[in-house]
């Protein structure tokens, strides 16, 4: 993997002082015959909560695909927390999209969540003191201590989110990746995940990645959005993104950006394109 | 009744597989794979039939096709995923085969209806040797893929993030089905296997939510089954693998009635505290 000009850059010093989480240079991601991302550059700070944007198909998974090191990019390079991306990266937490087969779990969150710690490793899933502690402490960090208690079958999906979430912060990870956490949430869970996450990544200061179809639930917590479409990315502040010309490029047509009481609409031709991906979306892993 | 050696010989290998059926079935339910139990015995079948036509051990030609299947199935994971009818069709011309390799051979009857339905009482000392050591080797796998088997069961995405090989894992878990299948097939049958490998783990997941206490309860319930199904068996002189299927029946049955009673509930989640 080409990632020559990150590397340069730090060529000379041995620990740079703020490392960049992410930084693509030049990456093109696809897969088939497929270009999902197309000659793409941008950096994402080391503490900063990004919410990552676009169309169902844009490409949110796949770029989180490409940073956990599960594809490797067509061309470009990828360098995570300074060094070149690697597949089971401990200082990447991950929470991919719920699986409806999580349902029929009869397992309780807590024995959920820990099956994520140290579960690469062969052998028996005995956990050691200083594993049990970092459950614990993932577990409070989400206030799960006592959900935790319960099978995961008894659980509604607010409180499966905070599970999951306890689950992508054991190994206390620098950078989190969460894909889409908002789906199948009412609004008022919705908005409980979102603060949830904001005040982690603030007391923690770690860099957050999440991908959402629709910005208004996340206004007031983002740092920055990062809004993808056809092959695209546009990082930037709201107001720099969110922005009629800016989405008219990445939507390939006509976008206009309404705002109504604080809240943000992408408007093409009359309606709403966030709502109108989010109907028909929910089992697409793209 | 233990004066018998038939009886001890009996004893010893419903021991041995049914504990094996209980750890191996554990994670067959926590998977939702329980259905690849069922077809791998039926593919078993065609196998042991093939192997008596040429002469070997039954349980040869058994672990040997439930082995192959295994692999197979989880080399094509997901493309198998709703694929119910090519299983099926698999299914059904496994048991016409298995049906085929009877007819060329003599005691046919007898055969079928041992390797259909199981015949645990006429278990040899060598047969419960042999089934004691694939028992072993099995569990041994098992405990060798279990922490990485659980994490990719629960999170199969985060899992292959972390570093571990989805397909890897789904494939060497099958195989220790296929042996679990195997053996569970020799002492009640290719179609009775269900009774001992998802009986006992579906009650024990029913009853406890902790992976711990449930896997070992699995393991305990298919135990006791087993040894009081042969013990109907002795003093009724009914077929052992009818009372075997009974009674896994009737604790799934009662599991599902008491785990659902509020004060068993509460008592559980004390307990859990």
């Amino acid at each position: 993997m080409d990632d020559g000009p990150a590397r340069r850059r730090y060529a000379g010093t041995e620990q740079p002082l703020i490392v960049n989480a992410v930084e693509l240079a030049q990456v093109t991601l696809g897969f088939g015959d497929r270009t999902v991302l197309a000659g793409v550059d941008l950096a994402i700070r080391a503490s900063e909560f990004v919410g990552v944007l676009g169309a169902n198909g844009a490409g949110k998974t796949t770029l989180m695909r490409a940073i956990l090191g599960l594809l490797p990019p067509r061309a470009g390079g990828i360098r995570v927390l300074g060094a070149a991306v690697t597949r089971g990266n401990p200082a990447v937490g991950y929470m991919p999209q719920m699986r409806a087969a999580l349902d029929h779990v009869r397992l309780t969150g807590w024995d959920f969540v820990a099956s994520g710690a140290a579960g690469h490793r062969w052998g028996l899933p005995l956990l050691d003191r200083s594993a049990r502690r970092d459950i614990e402490w993932a577990l409070d960090h989400v206030a799960a201590a006592d959900l935790a208690r319960r099978p995961l079958i008894e659980t509604s999906g607010g409180e499966r989110q905070r599970l999951l979430l306890a689950q992508a912060l054991l190994g206390r990870p620098r950078l989190l990746l969460l894909d889409e956490p908002l789906i199948s949430l009412d609004p008022h869970h919705q908005a409980a995940v979102v603060e949830l996450t904001r005040s982690l990544q603030q007391e923690l200061r770690i860099a957050v990645l999440f991908s959402a179809h629709e910005l208004n639930p996340l206004l007031g917590a983002l740092d920055r959005v990062l809004y993808l479409g056809r092959g695209h990315a546009a990082l930037g502040t709201i107001d720099e993104v969110i922005t009629g010309p800016v989405l008219s490029r990445l939507y390939g047509s006509d976008i206009d950006v309404v705002r109504v009481n604080g809240r943000i609409f992408v408007m093409s031709g009359g309606h709403d394109v966030e709502r109108d991906a989010h109907q028909h979306d929910h089992h697409v892993h793209v | 009744m233990f004066t018998y050696d038939f009886m001890q010989n009996a004893f010893a290998a419903a021991g041995i597989v049914s504990v094996v059926s209980g750890l191996i079935g554990f994670f067959l339910v926590l998977r939702a794979q329980t259905f690849a139990g069922h077809a791998l015995s039926h593919v078993g079948f065609a196998g042991a039939t093939g192997a008596v036509l040429f002469g070997l051990p039954p349980l040869w030609g058994l672990i040997a096709l439930t082995l192959i299947a295994g692999v197979g199935m989880g080399l094509l994971g997901e493309r198998l995923y709703q694929r119910d009818v090519a299983i099926g069709i698999v299914l059904a011309m496994s048991m016409g085969l298995g049906l085929l390799f009877l007819t060329f051979f003599t005691a046919y009857a007898t055969q079928a209806t041992a390797l259909l339905f199981g015949n645990i009482l006429g278990v040899d000392a060598t047969t419960a040797w042999t089934l004691l050591a694939l028992g072993i080797a099995a569990l041994a796998a098992l405990a060798a893929i279990a922490r990485p088997l659980l994490f990719a069961s629960l999170q199969p995405e985060l899992a292959e993030a972390k570093g571990v090989s989805i397909r890897l894992v789904s494939v060497l878990f099958l195989a220790i089905t296929a042996l679990g299948v195997a053996e569970c097939a020799s002492i009640v049958g290719v179609l009775l296997v269900f009774a001992l490998m998802v009986g006992p783990a579906a009650a024990a997941q029913r009853l406890t939510a902790r992976f711990w206490h449930g896997i070992l309860l699995s393991a305990l319930l298919a135990l006791a089954e087993a040894w009081f199904g042969l013990v109907l068996a002795y003093t009724t002189d009914w077929p052992a693998s009818f009372w075997i299927t009974a009674i896994s029946g009737a604790v799934y049955l009662l599991a599902i009635a008491v785990g659902s009673l509020p004060a068993f509930r509460s008592a559980i989640t004390a307990v859990v505290r």
